[in-house]
């Protein structure tokens, strides 16, 4: 019951990536910036020698919602949540936290990429990672 | 000074018929309010010059976000136009207003019939609020690509994550955000024209069901239909009307963030921090000698921001400033959201904001105004968009 991307030059590499389990966001192969939305200029140094790049999924909570309206007649509550990546500060994507125990999510507590498949759009959402204490 | 601010004043105000589910058409609203703000200006539709309105058009699936375009209205009225402009993206809803300014400042067009009709509550019937995309066919391209996938559907998800680092960060509590919503309905109930005006206890609020932690249903507006229709004039014609104008005495137009809703730098404090500051920066005058605050309440955490963004209190401190509503009162030190918001009085998006600075700069607020009014302060939007405009009360003949 997604509402699924629209697949085109810029973003398909985005959201197929996670097809071998490996989450890639957009690297500046001239001062190693990561960029995202993708977009065709590097906006630290000018550069277009721009190309996807594994990171580690790793990432922390920046904040997240538990969601009770039922927007689209799915399951509800669920929960939103925007996740900063570790491999540069303020890298961003909002997604979903996938967990059955929805007041163990706080803000700060860290976090690893899972893709739901759609093939061939494979969404990245996170879990907590194991044995953090909120 | 002579920013080119100083040479507009709102002449004029008008409002059609307010209400849930009228079934009335937004072009006729937007004849009925604007109607009424010529002649509330002392003018006839042959002096209109210059026509501006938000958003413009009337996209496809808009459910009532967007009136009647300008072509319809000038066909409608039969204008003849020096001047003409309507559009999305801007200062917020603000921006129809800040580019009437513009053009009377530069000389344009003399008298600008600004314009914001929605239809909600008509369009989107009794099944609630109509959610962003979901439902949809299609695919999602564009910037809603990366929250429409994840079920972000609404703009209470997307700002719920911004009150929630607020929350986080400074403490702020439902206690606190509530008040916004119970102050809101208090001053509806002394506005005949509100939509909810049924006293609101902070129990009411805090027992209602949560929409999106923290936002509860009382956090959020209310869909409606009607019109609001304002008269930028130049300021030479303060002197042939009847009663005060509203002196344009500064906007504030800055975007200096990621204009995004995820990727702005400090989710606390959104784009209204950019326009409050760049507001301030075209003025003398200081947020202490602001008489009544109109902040935009889309959903309560907004009308926090703004309050941080104008520097009515210090960053992150706009939880202890609300608490127990005393400050923001009729009687308070900054009497806030006068007409009860779109929170009570219905979601104008934006406009009723504008609209109840200049009843409360003319006097003319009844039971609700506020004493001795000659400064107002307004802003609009939330997220990575805003706008921010001061007002004050200059005598008319």
């Amino acid at each position: 019951m997604r509402l699924l991307p629209a697949l085109d030059g810029t973003n398909e590499f985005f959201w197929t990536s996670g097809r071998d389990g490996v989450l890639r966001i957009l690297r500046c192969g001239g001062c190693g910036y990561w960029l995202h939305p993708p977009s065709p200029r590097c906006p630290e140094c000018g550069g277009r020698d721009l190309s996807p790049e594994a990171v580690s999924g790793r990432g922390r909570i920046v904040s997240y919602t538990i969601n009770h309206q039922p927007w689209d007649g799915g399951d509800v509550p669920y929960a939103l949540a925007i996740v900063a990546l570790v491999e540069q500060a303020g890298l961003r994507l909002t997604t979903n936290i996938v967990e059955s125990d929805l007041d163990r999510i706080e803000i700060g507590l860290e976090v690893s990429v899972v893709f739901e498949n759609h093939d061939p759009v494979f969404l990245p959402l996170f879990e907590l990672l194991d044995g953090q204490k909120p | 000074m002579t920013d080119f601010e100083r040479r507009a004043v709102i002449s004029g105000i008008g409002q059609s018929q307010i209400g849930r589910r009228l079934g009335r058409t937004g072009l006729d609203l937007t004849i009925e309010a604007t109607l009424r703000a010529v002649d509330d200006a002392g003018l006839t539709l042959s002096d209109i010059d210059g026509l501006s309105t938000y958003p413009g058009g009337s996209p496809a699936g808009s459910s009532g976000f967007a009136g009647p375009g300008t072509p319809e209205v000038q066909d409608a009225l039969r204008l003849h136009l020096n001047w003409h402009s309507g559009g999305l993206e801007g200062a917020a809803q603000l921006a129809a207003v800040v580019n009437a300014v513009m053009a009377v400042g530069s000389g344009l067009a003399r008298h600008v019939l600004v314009y914001r009709t929605v239809t909600e509550a008509t369009e989107q019937g009794s099944g609630g609020r109509q959610p962003i995309g979901a439902g949809g066919a299609g695919r999602v391209s564009g910037a809603m690509q990366w929250t429409l996938p994840f079920r972000a559907f609404s703009a209470a998800n997307w700002l719920a994550m911004n009150a929630q680092r607020h929350f986080h960060e400074f403490g702020t509590t439902r206690d606190q955000l509530g008040m916004i919503a119970v102050t809101a309905r208090r001053h509806a109930g002394l506005n005949p024209a509100a939509i909810y005006r049924d006293p609101l206890t902070l129990e009411d609020y805090l027992t209602a069901r949560m929409i999106t932690t923290p936002f509860g249903l009382y956090d959020c507006d209310v869909p409606v239909d009607g019109s609001t229709a304002l008269i930028v004039s130049h300021a030479d014609h303060a002197r042939n009307v009847d009663h005060p104008v509203a002196s344009v005495e500064a906007v504030g137009t800055a975007l200096r963030g990621r204009p995004s809703w995820d990727q702005w730098d400090d989710l606390t404090t959104m784009a209204a921090r950019d326009a409050a500051a760049h507001m301030w920066s075209r003025t003398d005058l200081k947020p202490s000698d602001v008489d009544v605050a109109e902040l935009y309440d889309g959903f309560s955490f907004l009308t926090m921001a703004w309050l941080e963004a104008f520097g009515f209190c210090g960053r992150g401190e706009s939880g202890p400033f609300v608490e127990g509503g005393e400050r923001i009162g009729l009687g308070g030190v900054l009497p806030l959201n006068t007409h009860g918001g779109q929170l009570s009085a219905g979601r104008l998006h934006g406009f009723g904001f504008i609209h109840e600075a200049c009843v409360q700069l003319r006097g003319d607020g009844g039971l609700r105004q506020v004493d001795g009014a000659e400064v107002a302060i307004v802003g609009n939007g939330g997220g990575p968009v805003a706008g921010a405009m001061l007002l004050t009360r200059a005598d008319g003949r």
